[in-house]
């Protein structure tokens, strides 16, 4: 059991909305009130949610044109060493070394690579596969995957009392908050 | 304590312009996609095509057992017409799956919101379409275990390695990277559908099954806003290896010095025929599907419409490329291109000519009368008359350019045999099978996209 400075022994506490546009005020308020480790749940992506709690836009675009680059210098390069100077082969006195002739498998690696690399940086970046994790163990959480918002509040959180914040989170007049056990 | 404002909700009534009348909340969405999948109750008509799609994946098992028993010489084949069904065949389907990485991805890019309703099942026919188009040029190569080491590039005992100048390794490249990256792209997809229902799920086995295959995804903020932007990515990538998989198959004959192949149209030509036949499958998957579910809210005859249109258009420049294709025999003043053409629309194989021009010219031009557009039975003959135009279109490409090369001497006629007929039709039971048991088991609708048609922020009652 993992103890945070403020002696609760939950996960966090977990509020419960109908709509997205109340999950979005509330983390909203939530943040400017100087919460930080606080996580949202929806069903769906809801634009300026994630800047709303304070995460920074990702930048796997950045991660997917390197993966791109590598693959297309490896895909033009693997094509170079096997004709020029692995095993070069005169055919009909073409050049060894066809540049055009390079481009169509050279991208084809360029996408690939991008590609696997962006997928992999999806799942690793988001920590799944995840077998377990406490906020499952809210009553009610299977929604946050069909028709329910939820904010949680981790217990790791600097300001986090659970007496207080939980009164704040009530504040938001949701349908339910609850404690989110380990 | 800063308390925020409450802000009124809202009430909203009708259903977003995407959506049939039904659909007005998370809540309906969710049970209307999810109940299709969580329910003992099969339809009868779903046994009715498994059962035709198993005895087609029988014959296919023979058709490949026989053939690798005994050799390519089952088929048709003869020395100048080389390539044979095998080819018409590999085009043909690959073709049909470039849909629905158009519709996923090129129609995202393009914020073309009411693909959300088809892109998921799209996507499957995708990928089982590139999975049968794949068997025909492996099979082709006769003894396939014989043929790794000069398709992939890999250190083997006899230290030599693939021709990188020849369009069949970009076919290669072009066709594994299409299917990795659309396998990827759909999974990533479903995660969070699957989560949806590993959350639904009544039966403990399908709740682990779809738990695992969710891998935990739990609907957090950070997670979506990666997964958007990943989303995003893969969609910019797919865009282009889509129209470069069909620019790479036209480059197995455009780079080649036959008539009738060696024409500098063949990439853009190529590539609107595979939007054309793959529309045509979609519409004749999708027409039946909703009825059978009952997803008229989802696949409405806004999107039948929209579907139609996009044939008509990728049928005109198809139509341009036959003309172009007649304009530069004649252009060229080639003595061997302005005989191919004469040959291929009054010689032997005429018929198939004139046939071609009728199904995927003349009567497809009914799409243009929105009455057409929006009735299912006419889409639905139109499709099926496309599908055969564009299996029409690869047979006249591969056959009769091949049957009558330079040489009179070597002429020869091209005639399928049996094994030619059990591969095909083999590979459409294969299809079926893995179609309708991806709609019997994944959510054949992207359920987390279409709730973000719903007007955020609103109450829906």
């Amino acid at each position: 059991m993992i103890m945070n400075q403020s002696g609760s022994d939950s996960y966090g506490l977990m509020a419960e909305f109908e709509t997205p546009e109340e999950l979005l005020e509330a983390a909203r308020h939530t943040y400017s009130e100087g919460y930080r480790t606080i996580d949202a749940y929806s069903p769906l992506p809801i634009h300026g949610l994630a800047a709303a709690i304070g995460f920074p836009r990702t930048n796997l675009p950045i991660l997917t044109f390197i993966c791109g680059a590598v693959g297309a210098i490896s895909g033009y390069a693997l094509q170079y060493w096997v004709h020029v100077i692995d095993f070069p082969l005169n055919i009909g006195g073409r050049p060894l070394h066809s540049g055009p002739m390079f481009i169509p498998v050279a991208f084809e690696v360029t996408i690939l690579f991008a590609a696997l690399g962006t997928f992999l940086a999806l799942w690793i970046g988001n920590g799944l596969p995840m077998p377990y994790h406490p906020v499952f163990n809210v009553e009610g959480f299977e929604r946050a995957s069909q028709d329910r918002f939820f904010l949680c509040i981790e217990s790791r959180d600097a300001l986090f009392d659970a007496d207080r914040t939980s009164s704040f989170l009530r504040g938001f007049n949701p349908v339910e908050v609850s404690t989110v056990d380990w | 304590m800063s308390q925020p404002v409450r802000s009124t909700r809202q009430q909203y009534t009708s259903p977003p312009q995407e959506l049939g009348a039904g659909q007005t909340s998370h809540t309906t969405i969710t049970e209307k996609i999810s109940s299709v999948v969580l329910t003992p109750h099969t339809p009868i008509q779903w046994f009715i095509v498994v059962s035709v799609g198993l005895m087609g994946l029988g014959l296919l098992q023979v058709a490949i057992g026989y053939l690798l028993f005994q050799g390519v010489g089952i088929w048709g084949l003869n020395v100048p017409i080389g390539w044979g069904f095998a080819i018409v065949h590999f085009v043909w389907w690959i073709g049909i799956g470039h849909a629905g990485t158009l519709i996923s991805a090129i129609l995202l890019l393009f914020r073309q919101k009411w693909r959300t309703s088809i892109n998921r099942s799209a996507e499957a026919m995708t990928i089982f379409a590139v999975l049968c188009a794949g068997m025909f040029p492996i099979l082709h190569t006769g003894r396939p275990w014989l043929a790794i080491y000069w398709l992939f590039p890999y250190p083997n005992s006899m230290d030599v390695w693939p021709q990188f100048r020849s369009p069949l390794i970009w076919d290669v490249f072009a066709v594994s990277t299409y299917l990795t990256v659309s396998l990827i792209f759909w999974f990533t997809g479903m995660v969070p559908d699957l989560a949806s229902f590993r959350d639904r799920a009544k039966n403990p086995i399908a709740r682990a099954v779809y738990g695992m295959l969710a891998m935990g995804w739990r609907g957090s903020a950070i997670h979506w806003e990666r997964y958007e932007m990943a989303s995003l990515m893969l969609a910019g990538l797919a865009t282009p290896l889509v129209l470069s998989v069909h620019s790479v198959i036209s480059f197995d004959f455009a780079i080649s010095i036959v008539p009738g192949w060696h024409t500098t149209i063949f990439p853009p030509y190529f590539v609107a025929g595979a939007i054309y036949a793959g529309f045509a499958m979609v519409l004749i998957l999708m027409i039946p599907l909703r009825s059978l579910y009952g997803l008229q809210d989802f696949i409405t005859v806004r999107h039948l419409e929209n579907m139609g249109k996009v044939m008509l258009t990728a049928g005109l420049i198809v139509g341009y490329g036959y003309f172009m294709e007649q304009l530069i025999a004649w252009y060229s003043a080639s003595l061997y291109e302005s005989f191919l053409m004469q040959n291929r629309m009054f010689g032997p194989y005429g018929g198939f000519y004139w046939a071609l021009l009728i199904c995927n010219i003349i009567i497809p031009q009914a799409l243009w009368s929105k009455k057409v557009r929006q009735n299912t039975t006419w889409l639905f003959l139109i499709s099926v008359v496309i599908s055969v135009g564009m299996w029409l279109e690869r047979f006249i490409i591969v056959i009769t350019s091949l049957h009558r090369d330079f040489m009179p001497s070597s002429w020869d006629m091209f005639y399928p045999t049996f094994w030619d007929w059990a591969l095909y039709l083999g590979t459409i039971g294969f299809f079926l099978v893995a179609f309708f048991l991806f709609l019997r088991a994944m959510p054949l609708i992207a359920m987390h996209e279409i709730r973000t048609l719903l007007p955020f922020g609103k109450k829906v009652k």
